[in-house]
């Protein structure tokens, strides 16, 4: 198949023939520099760090940035096309911390000037810098409007104290987006900073053992007197909320992309096992009720495969879909719990086993209706625009 | 209370005698085996043979404590205190896996050569039936027990097996013939020190984590014939029954554990401040808690129910997969359904949570997969 799993028809109507060569572009590079070394990596708890270079001179990272500051032109397409062929290597943690600056620039992208472009944007996109996003807090994740982390002018500076928890690049980060307090209480009194890592009072923690995601770094960090320039700040003091908010919008479509290709690569490592499997003289294939599984499964993958990229087609039209993501994201993690949930069934003890990619994928899925935005967040927000 | 029309005084010693060994000599270094992914099982099981644990339904002759299956339901209840899977899996081999058929139709031989050291705890066992190509499909095994004289000598692999990398004696199910139909295989007791025993690789998993599970392997295993369990042939019928045992240890172990899971969640729901207001505030969240004790709540009464039966000398296999089945859904239901409410941190090592998810996943698959236990239902009901 030339893409994600649609018919060729279907595909043009978002992706053309240079989405193609993007997507067979990225493909290559991923059976080449990722699938061979994901096991080891998941092992070590991380990756090597040329990867984001190796990303970065082929600009894969950069699709769809401006190109004054080295982004490549492309649509929401583009990088969709490349997103899926990153999951294809088989780690989403690998996905997850080679794709941090999607997360940590895009507000430098629409709200910082042209020195904070060159200085905090420019080197991220070539894979000389990583970025990470820092807005969640120990003592809180979802109620993001009461965080806590402060920033309290000094002259040329801002004094930054608090933590941040379950940053993904954490670890290795050269800057921080980082959400903070320099007003009042609530969502008008939030701004966001670039800090450096090499802050004086800047630290993190060892890295944080999860369930899956072995291969991404995730780390909490602490913020000790930091003295960062004024000339970090992200756009206007106060108005970070807004900007916040905003980011998430993509954020959330990358982890729908990230949901739906788990479920179709859990769809097509289970209808190859069911095939070949066999049990009480046939293959698990010639059972009723594992077909209707599967087919379940397909449907269900196919829907949200759709919904995601109708989604995508009009926030790259430039419509506002607040709603639209947020019951995307909810569909398309709903889709792959049951996806994931079903292939381990499916493999059987084999899915109980490290070293099979349902497994991984099994482990891997968990945050995603968690992470970005809860389930159950994403639900109070559909629930305020609709009634 | 609803307990007392169940237990006396007599069970509760006996929980109170669990729930303190638990408390002294397993939970305080459950988070050591889960990283070494093995647990000291010659040790644990010694200890626990002292105390009468491992026998408690069996013939005192053999060092069992004789008493009836409500006493082995209070044991298997407690079992739910230790906080992982792993551990009551490891002795649920021990108890309910590897035993019961040596003490249901083994020999005098049997019973005081294998049996009653594993009751002492002396003796380490598995259960040795999945191979690599067959595990739902028992009768598909290939793993073959040809007779030599006064031997028979064993050829073929067994995967998936718990205690396997330990184990003094596994009780394994072998072909004894090439013939059509579940009457020719035999069940054996296999001393693992015998030569041709190959422990050829110890499995990584998703969960269980301090449970050691090997891929085992036989070349030209030489075993006497007194190590055949009851007659040639009726293994694979002795060994269905066994498993009536197997998949009657996890609804307990389903109940209590995920009973515990949601108290647990309660209390950070209480504590944990989202929005201005304790988490437990949310409606939606309340709501998914009680139907969850709901449906744990019929397990248990059905579990009661099926331990009723067995003491009536009633044939509960029926009522057996059903708890099997609905086990298998309600842990991952539930332990997942928690593992969300506690947000970022529940997908963190740190946390219970975390590997509670992880050990719950294999209810629905070992011991008989939901899909098995849906076959072995329809067809009890006739369909």
């Amino acid at each position: 198949m030339s893409s994600a799993g649609l018919t060729k028809t279907a595909c043009q109507v978002y992706f053309g023939k240079e989405h193609e060569a993007v997507r067979s572009a990225v493909r290559d590079f991923v059976k080449k520099e990722i699938k061979p070394f994901v096991d080891d990596w998941e092992e070590a708890g991380e990756f090597p760090r040329e990867l984001y270079k190796k990303m970065g001179e082929l600009g894969f990272n950069a699709i769809g940035y401006p190109e004054d500051y080295g982004g490549t032109p492309g649509d929401v397409f583009m990088q969709t096309v490349a997103a899926e062929e990153l999951c294809r290597g088989g780690s989403m943690g690998v996905v997850a911390s080679l794709g941090t600056l999607h997360i940590a620039v895009p507000p430098i992208v629409n709200h910082g000037n042209d020195e904070q472009k060159m200085r905090f944007l420019k080197p991220v996109l070539a894979g000389d810098r990583i970025a990470a996003l820092g807005i969640t807090e120990p003592s809180g994740g979802s109620d993001v409007a009461n965080l806590k982390t402060t920033a309290i002018r000094d002259g040329d500076h801002y004094i930054v104290n608090g933590s941040k928890t379950f940053i993904t690049s954490a670890t290795r980060a050269d800057q921080i987006t980082c959400a903070v307090r320099t007003g009042g209480e609530g969502a008008h009194g939030i701004s966001f900073l670039v800090i450096e890592t090499d802050t004086p009072g800047f630290s993190i923690t060892q890295k944080l053992k999860k369930t899956g995601w072995l291969a991404s770094d995730t780390a909490e960090l602490f913020f000790d007197n930091c003295r960062v320039p004024v000339e970090n700040l992200i756009g206007e003091e106060n108005m970070g909320f807004y900007y916040i908010m905003e980011n998430f919008q993509s954020e959330r479509l990358q982890l729908c992309i990230m949901a739906n290709m788990t479920s179709q690569m859990c769809l097509e490592e289970s209808i190859k096992y069911a095939k070949e499997r066999e049990a009480f003289g046939k293959s698990l294939s010639g059972f009723q009720v594992t077909r209707h599984k599967l087919a379940e499964m397909a449907t269900l993958t196919e829907a949200s495969r759709e919904f995601t990229y109708r989604v995508a087609a009009r926030m790259g039209a430039g419509e506002n879909q607040v709603k639209e993501v947020s019951m995307a994201k909810n569909f398309a993690c709903s889709v792959s719990d049951k996806v994931t949930f079903d292939a381990t069934q499916i493999f059987g003890g084999y899915g109980f086993m490290r070293g099979y990619l349902v497994e991984r994928l099994y482990r891997d899925n968990r945050i995603l209706s968690i992470g970005g935005g809860t389930t159950e967040v994403m639900k109070e927000i559909i629930s305020k625009l609709i009634l | 209370m609803a307990k007392d029309l169940y237990f006396t005084k007599e069970h509760e010693q006996v929980r109170r005698a669990v729930r303190d060994f638990i408390k002294k000599d397993i939970n305080p270094y459950v988070d050591e085996w889960e990283e070494k992914g093995i647990a000291p099982l010659h040790d644990i099981f010694k200890k626990m043979g002292e105390l009468g644990f491992l026998g408690i339904r069996y013939d005192p002759k053999y060092g069992g404590l004789g008493l009836d299956y409500w006493y082995e339901l209070v044991f298997l209840e407690e079992l739910g205190n230790i906080e992982c899977g792993g551990i009551p899996m490891a002795i649920g081999v021990q108890t309910n896996m590897a035993t019961p058929a040596i003490a249901q139709f083994g020999s005098d031989y049997l019973k005081e050569t294998y049996l009653a050291p594993a009751i002492a705890g002396d003796m380490v066992g598995s259960i040795a039936v999945t191979e690599p190509d067959a595990g739902s499909d028992v009768a598909a095994l290939k793993t073959f027990a040809k007779r030599d004289g006064d031997d028979y000598v064993i050829n073929g692999s067994k995967t998936f097996i718990t205690n396997g990398t330990q184990a003094d004696f596994l009780t394994l199910l072998a072909r004894t013939s090439d013939k059509p139909g579940y009457h020719c295989f035999g069940l054996f007791v296999v001393p693992t020190h015998l030569p041709g025993f190959v422990v050829s690789k110890k499995l990584d998993k998703l969960g269980m984590r301090s449970s050691d599970t090997a891929e085992l392997f036989f070349d030209n295993l030489r075993v006497p014939a007194e190590n055949l369990i009851g007659e040639e042939g009726e293994g694979f019928i002795y060994q269905m029954q066994q498993f009536q045992h197997e998949r009657f240890f996890t609804l307990p172990s389903t109940y209590v554990t995920m009973r515990k899971t949601i108290e647990m969640t309660i209390a950070y729901l209480k504590e944990r401040i989202v929005f201005g207001k304790p988490l437990i505030a949310k409606q939606v969240l309340r709501h998914r808690l009680v139907q969850w004790l709901t449906e744990l709540e019929g397990l248990k009464q059905l579990t009661y129910h099926i331990v009723r039966m067995k003491e009536a000398g009633q044939e509960a296999t029926r009522e057996i997969s059903m708890g099997k089945l609905l086990a298998g859904q309600l842990a991952s239901k539930i332990s997942d359904g928690c593992l969300q409410m506690y947000g970022g941190s529940g997908f963190m090592n740190e946390m219970p949570i975390s590997r509670i998810f992880r050990d719950s996943r294999l209810t629905a698959i070992g011991g008989g997969a939901n899909e098995v236990m849906c076959e072995v239902i329809a067809k009890m009901e006739g369909m």
